[in-house]
């Protein structure tokens, strides 16, 4: 991303800024809330008035956004049931049961999201997510308002099934950035600033238990109630 | 089977009030009376029903139809917006009732202006409550459709219409209720059959107990109606718990 400026509602939320996002790793955004992160993430997806997107990308929002009249599966496959193309639908319909497999939903495939946790409700839209089959992901704390086991439960889901993919996570939760993110930037200030990239050592995801890790949190923990 | 206790309640109260001050069947006949009419001209009463009821019914459907059809051309395109809602509206301050004797006129008094001043009758909830529906789909949604490159006609047909049904749904309900409203004033207005003709003719002849039988048959007609309709409203939106009512 290149000399981005970002307006909303009259307010400039960032200006000229230049971010890189490395290919195949995932970048995780850290900020308090109403610092901008939804508006940049929203930029990148070219939602914003006057923004393009940085290519195809899957999107995955705060809300589930399920569509509450088609099935857990309709649901998975609804970008190329919008898109209205039946050939590329019925090649994706195997690739949709198995992801749904994966998040733990093969039960699941015909109940209307209504019958579902708020859990399970997230893991369907991650699902759809990844079915998109998008090599940049965009999500926008996709797990925030969960409880927090289950939140752990689908870090570790989300960390193994986004693998190789650009992914660009915001979340105002270090827990999370250091849990899923290869590189994680704080975002402050207003209009905001990006900060260097952290890089904690480890695979994905990382123990929330690690000594080294938790210590990395206090200190993350310490720069954002450093700034107003 | 409490409201039922009631309008016994109710009926005893009128058939006593006609006792006690013995007022003339013609002016206001006891519902015993009523009762034995709607017995002895049961066969009448049916025949001009029917009449009645295909005219509702028609009527019902038609403006169901052109006014769900409309408010998707509104949603659809920013023209017909432009050009054609604001008429719609204005539309609205014509009294429907003032023009039924237009409608008598230009289409007889056969069943076709009956249908014609139902479903215009009806036209305007229907079209205003889809198309608030169709406006207000959440934002979220659409969001997510452009990320998924769809094509507008996808998110209309397949995102904001469904998404639209329950207001869609509600307006079919208001439209069922006000229906037989359009079928009878059109009766009234010039006929030669159905329960508002009967209606209009006994009150004229002094026999006022088959107006009243014929009054209560098109209240058990409307309510027959408004319960089809609710029960297809409720088929239409089964991802909606029915609203407690």
């Amino acid at each position: 991303m290149r000399s981005a400026h970002i307006v909303l509602d009259g307010h400039v939320v960032a200006e000229d800024l230049s971010l890189d996002f490395p290919g195949g790793r995932t970048t995780c955004l850290l900020g308090r809330s109403g610092v901008g992160k939804t508006s940049l993430l929203r930029h990148l997806a070219g939602l914003l008035p006057g923004s393009r997107a940085a290519g195809p990308v899957a999107y995955m929002a705060q809300r589930d956004l399920l569509l509450p009249w088609l099935s857990v599966l309709e649901n998975v496959l609804l970008g190329y049931r919008l898109r209205r193309d039946g050939a590329a639908r019925r090649a994706a319909e195997p690739r949709a049961r198995a992801l749904l497999t994966e998040v733990g939903l093969t039960d699941c495939l015909h109940d209307l999201p209504q019958a579902l946790s708020g859990g399970m409700r997230q893991r369907a839209a991650l699902a759809r997510t990844l079915c998109e089959d998008r090599q940049i992901v965009l999500m926008d704390e996709p797990f925030g308002h969960l409880d927090a086991v289950t939140r752990l439960d689908l870090q570790d889901l989300a960390a193994r099934l986004l693998q190789d993919r650009t992914v660009v996570l915001v979340t105002h939760d270090p827990l999370e950035a250091l849990r899923l993110g290869h590189e994680i930037r704080i975002l402050s200030g207003r209009p905001f600033t990006v900060g260097p990239v952290i890089a904690p050592p480890g695979g994905l995801p990382r123990d929330p238990g690690d000594a080294a890790l938790l210590a990395l949190q206090g200190r993350l923990i310490a720069e954002l109630r450093g700034q107003t | 089977m409490r409201p039922l206790v009631t309008a016994l309640g109710l009926i005893a109260a009128w058939e006593a009030l006609v006792w006690l001050t013995g007022l003339p069947p013609y002016i206001l006949p006891p519902p015993s009376r009523v009762a034995v009419v709607l017995i002895q001209r049961f066969d009448l009463l049916v025949e001009q029903a029917a009449w009645t009821s295909g005219e509702m019914v028609l009527g019902l459907a038609l403006g169901l139809a052109l006014g769900a059809a409309l408010a998707v051309v509104f949603a659809a395109s920013a023209a017909w917006r432009r050009w054609a809602l604001p008429l719609v509206i204005v539309s609205q301050a014509i009294p429907v009732i003032a023009i039924a004797p237009l409608l008598v006129l230009w289409l007889g008094y056969g069943m076709a202006s009956k249908v014609a001043m139902a479903a215009l009758i009806i036209f305007f909830p229907v079209v205003s409550s889809l198309y608030d529906g169709l406006r207000r789909t959440d934002p979220g949604w659409l969001e997510l459709a452009r990320t998924m490159d769809a094509p507008p006609r996808a998110v209309l047909l397949q995102i904001r219409l469904p998404a639209a049904l329950p207001a869609f749904a509600s307006g079919m309900r208001i439209a069922a209720a006000v229906a037989p409203i359009g079928a009878v004033i059109g009766e009234w207005v010039g006929a030669s059959a159905g329960l508002g003709f009967l209606m209009t003719q006994s009150l004229a002849r002094g026999q006022t107990p088959l107006a009243f039988a014929a009054l209560t048959i098109l209240c058990l007609l409307g309510l027959a109606l408004y319960t089809a309709a609710d029960r297809l409203a409720r088929r239409l939106v089964p991802w909606q718990p029915p609203q407690g009512d």
